[in-house]
Protein backbone atom coordinates (compact mmCIF):
# COMPACT_ATOMS: atom_id res chain seq x y z
CA UNK A 1 0.00 0.00 0.00
CA UNK A 2 1.44 3.25 -1.09
CA UNK A 3 -0.17 5.41 1.53
CA UNK A 4 -0.22 4.01 5.03
CA UNK A 5 -0.51 5.70 8.34
CA UNK A 6 2.96 4.47 9.29
CA UNK A 7 4.53 5.89 6.19
CA UNK A 8 2.40 8.99 6.10
CA UNK A 9 3.08 10.02 9.65
CA UNK A 10 6.74 9.07 9.53
CA UNK A 11 8.49 9.55 12.84
CA UNK A 12 6.10 12.07 14.34
CA UNK A 13 4.06 9.49 16.21
CA UNK A 14 7.07 8.07 18.06
CA UNK A 15 8.53 11.54 18.42
CA UNK A 16 5.43 12.86 20.14
CA UNK A 17 5.32 9.91 22.49
CA UNK A 18 8.91 10.51 23.48
CA UNK A 19 8.30 14.25 23.85
CA UNK A 20 5.38 13.54 26.18
CA UNK A 21 7.61 11.30 28.27
CA UNK A 22 10.29 13.94 28.30
CA UNK A 23 7.74 16.51 29.49
CA UNK A 24 6.96 14.19 32.37
CA UNK A 25 10.62 13.80 33.33
CA UNK A 26 11.17 17.56 33.31
CA UNK A 27 7.92 18.22 35.21
CA UNK A 28 9.03 15.89 37.98
CA UNK A 29 12.37 17.71 38.13
CA UNK A 30 10.65 21.06 38.54
CA UNK A 31 8.09 19.77 41.05
CA UNK A 32 10.96 18.43 43.15
CA UNK A 33 13.05 21.60 42.86
CA UNK A 34 12.83 22.08 46.65
CA UNK A 35 13.09 18.44 47.69
CA UNK A 36 16.30 17.73 49.60
CA UNK A 37 18.43 15.01 48.05
CA UNK A 38 16.48 14.87 44.78
CA UNK A 39 18.69 14.30 41.72
CA UNK A 40 17.58 15.84 38.42
CA UNK A 41 16.98 13.43 35.57
CA UNK A 42 17.18 13.93 31.86
CA UNK A 43 16.31 12.03 28.74
CA UNK A 44 18.74 11.21 25.96
CA UNK A 45 16.34 12.06 23.16
CA UNK A 46 18.68 11.07 20.35
CA UNK A 47 19.20 7.60 21.77
CA UNK A 48 15.53 7.18 22.68
CA UNK A 49 14.47 8.15 19.16
CA UNK A 50 16.95 5.75 17.64
CA UNK A 51 15.63 2.94 19.79
CA UNK A 52 12.03 3.83 19.04
CA UNK A 53 12.59 3.78 15.29
CA UNK A 54 14.49 0.52 15.38
CA UNK A 55 11.79 -0.99 17.57
CA UNK A 56 14.36 -2.23 20.04
CA UNK A 57 11.87 -3.06 22.71
CA UNK A 58 12.80 -6.41 24.10
CA UNK A 59 9.95 -7.56 26.21
CA UNK A 60 8.88 -10.66 28.03
CA UNK A 61 5.22 -11.01 28.73
CA UNK A 62 4.06 -11.68 32.25
CA UNK A 63 1.90 -14.79 32.51
CA UNK A 64 1.90 -15.01 36.27
CA UNK A 65 1.46 -12.33 38.93
CA UNK A 66 4.71 -13.43 40.56
CA UNK A 67 6.81 -12.86 37.44
CA UNK A 68 9.29 -10.03 37.45
CA UNK A 69 8.70 -7.13 35.12
CA UNK A 70 11.62 -7.46 32.74
CA UNK A 71 10.86 -4.94 30.07
CA UNK A 72 13.56 -2.74 28.69
CA UNK A 73 11.49 0.07 27.35
CA UNK A 74 12.25 3.42 25.84
CA UNK A 75 12.20 5.14 29.21
CA UNK A 76 15.47 3.39 29.94
CA UNK A 77 17.10 6.41 28.36
CA UNK A 78 16.32 8.47 31.43
CA UNK A 79 19.47 9.11 33.40
CA UNK A 80 20.73 11.56 35.97
CA UNK A 81 21.90 14.95 34.87
CA UNK A 82 25.40 16.19 35.56
CA UNK A 83 24.92 19.17 37.88
CA UNK A 84 26.67 22.49 37.17
CA UNK A 85 26.95 23.19 40.84
CA UNK A 86 28.69 20.46 42.81
CA UNK A 87 26.99 21.16 46.11
CA UNK A 88 23.81 23.11 46.72
CA UNK A 89 23.71 22.41 50.44
CA UNK A 90 20.85 19.92 50.51
CA UNK A 91 21.92 17.45 47.82
CA UNK A 92 19.38 18.71 45.27
CA UNK A 93 20.70 19.00 41.72
CA UNK A 94 17.73 20.64 39.99
CA UNK A 95 18.50 23.84 38.11
CA UNK A 96 15.01 25.33 37.73
CA UNK A 97 15.99 27.84 35.03
CA UNK A 98 17.52 25.14 32.84
CA UNK A 99 14.58 22.82 33.37
CA UNK A 100 12.03 25.50 32.55
CA UNK A 101 13.76 26.31 29.29
CA UNK A 102 14.01 22.64 28.40
CA UNK A 103 10.32 22.20 29.15
CA UNK A 104 9.42 25.15 26.94
CA UNK A 105 11.63 23.84 24.13
CA UNK A 106 10.15 20.38 24.48
CA UNK A 107 6.57 21.61 24.38
CA UNK A 108 7.26 23.76 21.32
CA UNK A 109 8.81 20.82 19.53
CA UNK A 110 5.80 18.71 20.47
CA UNK A 111 3.48 21.34 19.04
CA UNK A 112 5.60 21.50 15.91
CA UNK A 113 5.11 17.76 15.48
CA UNK A 114 1.35 18.26 15.93
CA UNK A 115 1.41 20.93 13.26
CA UNK A 116 3.29 18.71 10.82
CA UNK A 117 0.83 15.91 11.49
CA UNK A 118 -2.06 18.26 10.84
CA UNK A 119 -0.52 19.09 7.49
CA UNK A 120 -0.10 15.44 6.63
CA UNK A 121 -3.68 14.61 7.60
CA UNK A 122 -4.89 17.47 5.48
CA UNK A 123 -2.90 16.15 2.54
CA UNK A 124 -4.31 12.65 3.03
CA UNK A 125 -7.86 13.99 3.21
CA UNK A 126 -7.21 15.90 0.04
CA UNK A 127 -6.05 12.74 -1.71
CA UNK A 128 -9.02 10.72 -0.43
CA UNK A 129 -11.56 13.25 -1.58
CA UNK A 130 -9.78 13.58 -4.91
CA UNK A 131 -9.14 17.27 -4.44
CA UNK A 132 -12.81 18.18 -4.26
CA UNK B 1 -0.85 8.74 28.08
CA UNK B 2 2.08 10.21 29.84
CA UNK B 3 1.12 13.85 29.39
CA UNK B 4 -1.65 13.35 31.93
CA UNK B 5 1.01 12.35 34.43
CA UNK B 6 2.41 15.87 34.16
CA UNK B 7 -0.80 17.04 35.83
CA UNK B 8 -0.35 14.59 38.70
CA UNK B 9 3.24 15.70 39.20
CA UNK B 10 2.52 19.43 39.07
CA UNK B 11 -0.47 18.95 41.38
CA UNK B 12 1.75 17.24 43.96
CA UNK B 13 4.24 20.10 43.64
CA UNK B 14 1.49 22.69 44.07
CA UNK B 15 0.05 21.04 47.16
CA UNK B 16 3.51 20.70 48.72
CA UNK B 17 4.31 24.34 48.04
CA UNK B 18 0.97 25.51 49.38
CA UNK B 19 1.62 23.56 52.57
CA UNK B 20 4.94 25.38 52.79
CA UNK B 21 3.10 28.69 52.35
CA UNK B 22 0.67 27.64 55.09
CA UNK B 23 3.38 26.90 57.62
CA UNK B 24 5.15 30.13 56.68
CA UNK B 25 1.95 32.10 57.26
CA UNK B 26 1.43 30.45 60.61
CA UNK B 27 5.06 31.15 61.59
CA UNK B 28 4.83 34.83 60.67
CA UNK B 29 1.44 35.23 62.35
CA UNK B 30 2.83 33.75 65.57
CA UNK B 31 6.21 35.48 65.42
CA UNK B 32 5.28 37.73 68.35
CA UNK B 33 3.16 35.34 70.41
CA UNK B 34 4.54 35.75 73.91
CA UNK B 35 4.19 33.05 76.54
CA UNK B 36 5.31 32.57 80.12
CA UNK B 37 6.93 29.13 79.90
CA UNK B 38 9.26 27.24 77.56
CA UNK B 39 6.75 24.46 76.87
CA UNK B 40 3.90 26.71 75.81
CA UNK B 41 5.89 28.80 73.38
CA UNK B 42 5.20 28.53 69.66
CA UNK B 43 8.06 27.07 67.63
CA UNK B 44 8.72 27.67 63.95
CA UNK B 45 7.24 24.91 61.79
CA UNK B 46 8.60 23.67 58.49
CA UNK B 47 7.38 20.96 56.12
CA UNK B 48 9.73 18.15 55.06
CA UNK B 49 9.64 17.43 51.34
CA UNK B 50 10.57 14.13 49.78
CA UNK B 51 10.23 12.68 46.32
CA UNK B 52 7.28 10.29 46.29
CA UNK B 53 9.46 7.23 46.11
CA UNK B 54 7.03 4.33 46.32
CA UNK B 55 6.60 4.23 42.56
CA UNK B 56 10.28 4.74 41.89
CA UNK B 57 11.19 1.89 44.18
CA UNK B 58 8.58 -0.41 42.66
CA UNK B 59 9.85 -0.34 39.13
CA UNK B 60 10.95 1.60 36.12
CA UNK B 61 8.94 4.70 36.92
CA UNK B 62 11.41 7.53 36.62
CA UNK B 63 9.06 10.41 37.26
CA UNK B 64 7.88 11.17 40.71
CA UNK B 65 5.89 13.90 42.39
CA UNK B 66 6.53 15.56 45.70
CA UNK B 67 5.38 14.20 49.02
CA UNK B 68 5.19 16.07 52.30
CA UNK B 69 6.59 13.67 54.87
CA UNK B 70 5.49 15.75 57.79
CA UNK B 71 5.96 19.03 59.59
CA UNK B 72 8.82 19.48 62.02
CA UNK B 73 9.20 22.11 64.70
CA UNK B 74 12.43 24.03 64.78
CA UNK B 75 14.65 23.20 67.77
CA UNK B 76 16.50 26.50 67.71
CA UNK B 77 16.66 28.12 71.17
CA UNK B 78 13.70 30.34 72.08
CA UNK B 79 14.14 34.06 72.58
CA UNK B 80 14.05 34.67 76.32
CA UNK B 81 13.52 38.26 77.32
CA UNK B 82 13.76 39.78 80.79
CA UNK B 83 10.62 41.91 81.21
CA UNK B 84 9.38 41.84 84.81
CA UNK B 85 6.67 44.41 84.15
CA UNK B 86 5.10 42.24 81.41
CA UNK B 87 1.81 40.62 82.49
CA UNK B 88 2.94 37.23 81.13
CA UNK B 89 6.30 37.22 82.92
CA UNK B 90 7.16 34.19 85.08
CA UNK B 91 8.63 34.25 88.62
CA UNK B 92 12.07 35.19 87.31
CA UNK B 93 10.62 38.05 85.27
CA UNK B 94 11.23 36.30 81.91
CA UNK B 95 8.94 36.10 78.90
CA UNK B 96 9.45 33.60 76.08
CA UNK B 97 9.18 34.51 72.42
CA UNK B 98 9.01 32.03 69.49
CA UNK B 99 12.17 31.06 67.61
CA UNK B 100 10.69 32.36 64.34
CA UNK B 101 13.13 34.19 62.09
CA UNK B 102 10.84 36.55 60.18
CA UNK B 103 13.40 37.30 57.47
CA UNK B 104 13.91 33.60 56.85
CA UNK B 105 10.16 33.13 56.66
CA UNK B 106 9.74 35.96 54.16
CA UNK B 107 12.34 34.50 51.80
CA UNK B 108 10.75 31.09 52.29
CA UNK B 109 7.42 32.57 51.29
CA UNK B 110 8.82 34.11 48.09
CA UNK B 111 10.54 30.86 47.16
CA UNK B 112 7.38 28.84 47.80
CA UNK B 113 5.14 31.14 45.77
CA UNK B 114 7.58 31.19 42.85
CA UNK B 115 7.77 27.41 42.85
CA UNK B 116 3.98 27.24 42.98
CA UNK B 117 3.72 29.56 39.98
CA UNK B 118 6.23 27.49 38.03
CA UNK B 119 4.14 24.38 38.64
CA UNK B 120 1.00 26.19 37.46
CA UNK B 121 2.77 27.24 34.28
CA UNK B 122 3.89 23.68 33.61
CA UNK B 123 0.32 22.42 33.97
CA UNK B 124 -0.91 25.18 31.69
CA UNK B 125 1.60 24.30 29.02
CA UNK B 126 0.83 20.56 29.29
CA UNK B 127 -2.83 21.49 28.86
CA UNK B 128 -1.99 23.36 25.66
CA UNK B 129 -0.07 20.38 24.34
CA UNK B 130 -3.00 18.06 25.04
CA UNK B 131 -5.51 20.48 23.53
CA UNK B 132 -3.48 20.67 20.33
CA UNK B 133 -3.33 16.89 20.22
CA UNK B 134 -7.07 16.53 20.73
CA UNK B 135 -7.83 18.74 17.76
CA UNK B 136 -5.38 16.83 15.56
CA UNK B 137 -6.67 16.54 12.01
CA UNK B 138 -9.95 18.30 12.66
CA UNK B 139 -9.39 21.22 10.40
Amino acid sequence: MAIGFDKGFELHAQGMQLRAQRAEVIASNIANADTPGYKAKGMDFHKAMQQATQQQQMGMSKTNAKHFDVRTEINNNVSFRTPDQPDTGDGNTVDVQVERNLYLENSLEYQASVQFLNGKIKAMKNVISGGR
Amino acid sequence: MSLFNVFNITASGMSAQSMRLNTTASNIANADSVSSSVDETYRARHPVFAAAMQKAAAGQEANVGVQVLGIVESDKPLNVEYAPEHPMADQNGNIYKPNVNVIEEMTNMISASRSYQTNVQLAESAKNMLNKTLTLGQR
